[in-house]
């Protein structure tokens, strides 16, 4: 086998867009559906996660419900849901109107909900978890010095629990990166869905996969770096000594 | 001031307070000890409504706190605690961790709750750590914070829950010298504790509870020197010892 | 609304099933040969053989980086291809869905299930090893009598949380048009237009299965936990 890297600069069936371009053009669709459908499964799996640690039965229930259902369905079919079943068991009128959004944005808006409310059940465990592994005693001493419950969770329960969860955090951020290729199974031609074109275009496997692999790679241990910085950032001295 | 009235409960089958009843008045020091098990902490966790009990009542300064229509964050404010481990919050440093009630609950503005946890904390001997974060103090220290943090609130009483049984024996001393302290300049206080030299030096009622009653409830040198029950001679006698 | 027509579900029945006994076989398969793989993998990672460690963190690395879609097109690409080398053909020689599909899970999820097992390894207090090292044992004897079966009984809640992740994986074999479950499914759910009856039936199928399997792990682990306790 021999490379030829000349293969990313000549044109593609696109015109006026050569291979690297493509790909380039994959990975920003990429980069945007992980990133906001990561703002969105942070937003939902933060509100699921608290809703789960609260003194409210029916509200832990609602919670627990919502975490199995989006954890025990493969990402794959939860789009196929969102993108062929969920348009047609709606009123018509409401199912049209899902439907009138045109490729790119039909697909990339069904994806981002998909991927985003996936990740969030997720999020809702890992976020569940961390509050939880604070010693019953700092929700009482929040309590204890007059705060509501609104404001133990603000000021004292949430600010540690997130400091505990950046390292699970980091795994799943990696992780929505690498699931946003599922969406290409609804016609988002993110990183990976234009590898496989290249690849069918040119037959030139090892350069058109080999690239992709590349940028997964770059993207990884970029992730991996901010995460590290945002927990050197919200280091607190002398916190390992406190751990019981 | 504390008003508790035959106080009974349960986790499911099994009863953790039987019947309790006993008061603290203003400007007293009643210190309450007992076998592990035997309902100290979870009475005194009844009192400012961390544990909630499903019969009986108790008042503090006239507010019932069972009553489900009580403003709890208020009746709480007024109530200082200390935790037998601290429970300091730890990602602030002491000077937020002693300020961010008074902002966030009695609304004083930001400066004055700084000065007021800044003369706290020179009160308890650590004005010079004022920046520090708790994981960077020892367990003793921990707790003079903590005790400086339910003070910074103006409390009407204090309750103690078992404040030095986490703490190393050398550290028990710097901890108790604050709490005798307070008790000197007439804070009301409700402490569980094994400290018998403490309750000795300063309370003026000692309670005794085992297997969720309460067993004598007697003026100090009474219960010292001639302990009406079997159970508590024992509980004496192993304690005293030591 | 649509009108929905349950009665082509029923017909299909046996051609799902048949998709869903082969996402199964996937499973197994790739979860004995990933366990096996993968606990290979975590004790090069562990090795003091710095080389070994290192090439394998780099494949564990490698595949955990890129998404298992690349991964399943590499390997569907890759295995004619050394297949080919291997016997000397000179064009690249297909060994069928099945086999290529046994391959490519094992290939990736090992790299997942070493890095659990690596964990469960290193969870293992030191001073056991230390005692199987003072006992005479060798380094595979420490290994098989007295860590690897501390490490797994602590670890199986893990690595069948893991399987269960494994399963919902398959379906994604669905990009190189396998007829596994949902594979299945989606071929019989265009034959007859019938996307949203289909489809709705095979999120109810993993669905059920996928939450029974968990609360069989999480029952498991509760005992676990219970009986450390008490230990």
């Amino acid at each position: 086998m021999s490379l030829d890297l000349n293969i990313f600069f000549e044109a593609s069936p696109d015109p006026g867009v050569t291979y690297a371009g493509m790909l380039l053009s994959g990975l920003a669709w990429t980069v945007a559906l992980a990133l906001l459908a990561w703002v969105l499964a942070l937003i939902v799996g933060t509100a699921v996660g608290v809703a789960r640690t609260l003194p409210f039965k029916w509200l832990v229930m609602l919670g627990n419900a919502y975490v199995e259902v989006f954890r025990n369905i493969p990402l794959l079919v939860q789009l196929f849901l969102w993108y062929f079943v969920l348009p047609e068991i709606l009123p018509a009128a409401i199912g049209n109107w899902i439907k009138s959004f045109d490729a790119p944005w039909g697909p990339f808006f069904t994806a981002l909900v998909g991927l985003g409310l996936f990740t969030s059940a997720r999020i809702a465990e890992q976020v569940r978890a961390g509050i939880n592994s604070l010693a019953k005693g700092q929700r009482n001493a929040g309590l204890a010095v007059g705060m509501t419950l609104g404001q133990t969770y603000r000021y004292v329960l949430l600010p540690m629990a997130a400091r505990r969860i950046i390292p699970p955090l980091t795994s799943e951020f990696m992780t929505i990166f690498k699931n946003s290729s599922v969406a290409l199974t609804i016609g988002v031609i993110e990183l990976t869905a234009q590898a496989q074109q290249m690849n069918e275009f040119t037959f030139r496997t090892y350069e058109a996969l080999g690239a992709a692999t590349v940028i997964y790679i770059i993207v990884a241990l970029t992730v991996n770096q901010l995460m590290a910085l945002i927990e050197r950032k919200s280091y607190i001295p002398g916190l390992i000594k406190q751990e019981r | 001031m504390i008003k508790i009235d035959n106080v009974s409960k349960h986790y499911g089958p099994f009863q953790v307070l039987k019947n309790c009843s006993t008061e603290v008045k203003k400007g007293e020091v009643v210190v309450v000890c007992g076998p592990s098990g035997s309902g100290k902490s979870t009475l005194i966790k009844c009192v400012n409504a961390l544990e909630p009990f499903q019969q009986g009542s108790i008042t503090v300064s006239g507010v019932s706190v069972g009553d489900k229509k009580t403003n709890l964050p208020k009746l709480r404010a007024q109530v200082g605690m200390v935790f037998q481990h601290f429970e300091l919050f730890p990602h602030m440093s002491l000077t937020e961790n002693l300020a961010i009630a008074q902002i966030k609950v009695l609304g004083r503005r930001r400066e004055e709750a700084m000065d007021k946890g800044m003369k706290l904390l020179e009160r308890v001997g650590l004005k010079a750590h004022a920046h520090k974060y708790p994981g960077q103090l020892s367990g003793g220290q921990q707790q003079r914070v903590a005790i400086a943090r339910a003070l910074a609130m103006d409390p009407i009483c204090m309750l103690f829950d078992e404040p030095t049984s986490a703490l190393d024996p050398e550290m028990i001393n710097e901890v108790l010298d604050v709490m005798v302290e307070l008790a000197q300049e007439g804070m009301t206080m409700m402490c569980v504790t094994h400290e018998m030299g403490f309750a000795k030096k300063v309370a003026n009622r000692v309670i005794f509870m085992d297997q969720g009653e309460i067993i004598e409830d007697r003026e100090k040198h009474a219960f010292f020197e001639t302990p009406a029950s079997d159970r508590a001679q024992q509980f004496l006698s192993k304690i005293l010892t030591h | 609304m649509m009108n929905l027509d349950y009665s082509v579900l029923l017909r299909a029945l046996p051609y799902l099933g048949e998709g869903l006994l082969f996402s199964l076989q996937i499973t197994l398969v790739a979860m004995a040969g990933g366990i096996v793989f993968g606990t290979l993998l975590a004790l090069a990672r562990l090795s003091r053989y710095k080389k070994l460690a290192t090439v394998a963190a780099g494949y564990v690395n490698l595949m955990r980086s890129i998404p298992l879609i690349l991964a399943i097109f590499w390997i569907f690409f890759l295995i004619p291809e050394i297949v080919a080398w291997l016997i000397g053909a000179d064009h690249p020689v297909q060994i069928g869905t099945t086999r290529t599909a046994f391959i490519a899970f094992t290939l990736f999820e090992a790299a997942y299930f070493c890095e659990v097992i690596r964990a469960g390894i290193l969870a293992v207090p030191r001073g056991q090893e230390g005692a199987g090292q003072a006992l005479g044992f060798t380094y595979a004897q420490n290994m098989r009598y007295v860590v690897l079966p501390q490490a797994f009984r602590a670890m199986i809640p893990v690595l069948l949380t893991q399987t269960i992740i494994l399963f919902q994986d398959t379906s994604l074999l669905y990009v190189i048009s396998a007829t596994d479950f949902l594979g299945a499914a989606s071929k019989v759910a265009q034959r007859d237009g019938r996307l949203v009856e289909f489809y709705t039936f095979a999120a109810l199928v993993y669905f059920a299965i996928c939450f029974t399997l968990s609360k069989v792990v999480k029952r498991y682990q509760a005992r676990l936990n219970k009986n450390v306790a008490h230990a």
